[in-house]
């Protein structure tokens, strides 16, 4: 009996982790709660190191740099209307198009309207259309885009001058192609995150609404649409503060002039824009103005990013 | 007999099909708007694709792969080559993930494995939604006042160091956002049950789980990779641009050339031998970005385990 419980011993002693066992295991958790943090680090840093470096802008010139649109380094006047309004048009406007477009596309791609190896093939396209570069975007806009629509624009010049968005000739880079462009590049953002949310929408809330003799669209617009809409006003979201940040292409194609004028067709600025032209040549208060700028910029597309989050906890519909 | 003089009011209650009805109409008209949108949506890409492989494309040979770029301006004919700006883009893209994917894994791990729903995880995924939504270009202009302009580095101000450290800015959410969502993924059973033999939390996580959540984050990796490599506003006040080649370990303290960068310079140079450089390295960029796009599908097809 006793041998019995010895050799039983034997085989089931607990071991104990030496050690440096445990240290490593401690050690991970430690390592990685730190990388976590160092997410938490970066963002507030690049928060208040834009603070810091744009405060001597912000007393000298305070809300009077949201107003006015002097840019003028020799004699140290600084305002970035001009750039204030290019971000929110330029982004709006374009926003305004890309909707119904990415949700159109999106609408297409879950609804089997075509075979499966159609839909896959625009769903594949449109996901590559987010993996162009904007650089490369901005380069097509320059060289085929602007000049190709350039005559359509003179020509609405001419027949619609009278309206003031309309007032001014196209003779280049200005605002409209840059919402051009801008509309290319937040389309599959809209369609990707709009799709995703569709075809979240379960099954037997489509299947019922059939059953009872609606038609597709008539569910669409009655039952899935309205399920999915947390989803889609969240990538809407993203999308607006990723038209605001956008920089490369809207630089190429925007112009960049700090005169303010009405019309779409004239050159304008945006305010990432006018950090990417500027930020490499600037110096003293031409820096600490420009930071300013990337300051309200930061804040804006800040401020979308967690209406974004917010929005899409509170409107989702829990089946 | 009631009823059926009920159902006689109905004069085609018959189950057919009708075209004419307002309701099918409407239907149908909206399906075409809805077809006739994803042919705009899609219309762009073809575009650019076209032009890129026939302006770039058709430049294409080895000494264009190999030079270094001709200032502009320059007497000869020819504008030289990308060779200094390929090597750029793979360098400064790897100084990035170097920085990005240690950090964005070991917080996916933290997020997925050890946080408990706690204050802490739920603002560290915020922040990391947060910080995937900060415009690119602030992202540089953040280095540019930390990094280039304090010299902390060594000493050196405009670098590829530099330009890495602002892309990784961009990259680290994406990888975390894939390790936590990866790792989610994974089965709670085997954690259970490697927890059960005696195994320690390092043991589960990176025996078990990791492996088993490795080809959803190779896949958010290879995304964030791409997205690196074409992101040109980040790198125009930290990297800067070169017209050299790099011949030493050392030159990764000192401007660095890229494509982006190349393509945004001599996109808006007045001359022509110049935006003929543009367009082929666009051809070469866009080759990369989608090379990578492709290898990242291939990454969340292959069935593992």
């Amino acid at each position: 009996m006793d041998k019995v419980q010895s050799e039983h011993n034997n085989k089931f002693t607990l071991r104990i982790r030496s050690k440096t066992d445990q240290w490593i295991d401690s050690g991970f958790k430690k390592i990685t709660i730190s990388m976590a943090a160092t997410v938490a680090l970066v963002l507030f840093s690049i928060l208040i190191v834009v603070f810091l470096e744009s405060k001597p802008s912000i007393q000298n010139y305070g809300i009077n740099f949201l107003i006015t649109s002097d840019w003028d380094p020799v004699n140290n006047r600084y305002g970035a209307f001009t750039a204030i309004y290019g971000t929110i048009i330029t982004s709006l406007l374009s926003l305004l198009i890309a909707i119904p477009l990415g949700v159109g596309t999106a609408i297409l791609l879950t609804e089997k309207i075509f075979s499966k190896k159609v839909t896959q093939l625009i769903g594949l396209m449109v996901e590559l259309l987010a993996a162009i570069p904007s650089v490369v975007l901005g380069l097509w806009a320059v060289f085929v885009m602007e000049p190709f629509i350039r005559p359509l624009l003179n020509y609405v010049h001419s027949h619609f001058g009278w309206i003031p968005i309309f007032s001014t000739e196209a003779v280049g880079p200005g605002l409209l192609p840059a919402i051009l462009i801008l509309i290319v590049m937040i389309l599959p953002i809209i369609t990707a995150i709009s799709r995703d949310s569709l075809e979240q929408v379960p099954k037997r809330l489509r299947e019922a609404s059939y059953g009872i003799g609606a038609t597709r669209w008539c569910t669409l617009f009655n039952i899935i649409l309205p399920a999915a809409i947390s989803g889609i006003t969240g990538g809407v979201l993203l999308a607006l503060g990723r038209a605001m940040g956008e920089t490369m292409a809207v630089t190429m194609i925007i112009g960049n002039s700090n005169n303010f004028s009405w019309s779409l067709f004239a050159p304008g600025y945006t305010i990432s824009a006018m950090l990417a032209n500027q930020f490499g040549e600037a110096d003293g208060g031409q820096i600490s103005s420009l930071m300013y700028a990337a300051f309200i910029l930061m804040v804006m597309t800040l401020l979308i990013n967690i209406l974004a989050q917010w929005l899409v906890k509170k409107l989702s519909l829990k089946y | 007999m009631n009823k059926n003089t009920e159902f006689v009011k109905y004069k085609d209650n018959n189950l057919e099909y009708k075209p004419k009805l307002a309701r099918n109409i409407f239907n149908k008209l909206l399906t075409s708007i809805v077809m006739i949108f994803s042919i705009i949506a899609i219309t762009p890409l073809c575009l650019v694709l076209i032009y890129v492989l026939i302006k770039g494309g058709s430049q294409l040979n080895l000494s264009l792969l190999l030079l270094e770029p001709e200032p502009p301006g320059a007497v000869s004919s020819s504008a030289g080559g990308i060779g200094n700006a390929i090597v750029g883009t793979i360098v400064i893209t790897g100084i990035a993930s170097l920085i990005s994917i240690p950090i964005g894994v070991g917080g996916g791990i933290y997020l997925a494995e050890y946080s408990k729903g706690g204050i802490f995880s739920k603002f560290i995924r915020f922040g990391t939604n947060v910080l995937s939504g900060v415009p690119s270009i602030i992202a540089g202009v953040f280095i540019y006042a930390v990094i280039v302009v304090t010299k902390i580095i060594l000493g050196s101000s405009f670098s590829g160091i530099a330009g890495g450290m602002a892309l990784s800015i961009l990259i680290l959410p994406m990888v975390i956002k894939t390790t936590d969502e990866g790792l989610k993924l994974v089965s709670d059973d085997l954690r259970k049950g490697a927890l059960g033999l005696g195994a320690s939390m390092y043991t589960t996580i990176v025996e078990i789980t990791l492996p088993h959540a490795f080809k959803s984050i190779a896949t958010g990796i290879v995304l964030g990779l791409a997205r690196a490599a074409g992101e040109t506003a980040p790198l125009i006040f930290t990297a800067l641009f070169s017209y050299y080649h790099i011949s030493s370990f050392n030159d990764i303290f000192y401007e660095m050339s890229s494509l982006s960068v190349l393509i945004y310079n001599f996109a808006l140079e007045p001359y022509k031998a110049q935006n003929q450089l543009a367009w082929a390295a666009s051809f070469i960029l866009i080759l990369i970005v989608l090379i990578l796009n492709l290898l990242s599908r291939i990454f969340s097809k292959r069935t593992s385990y």
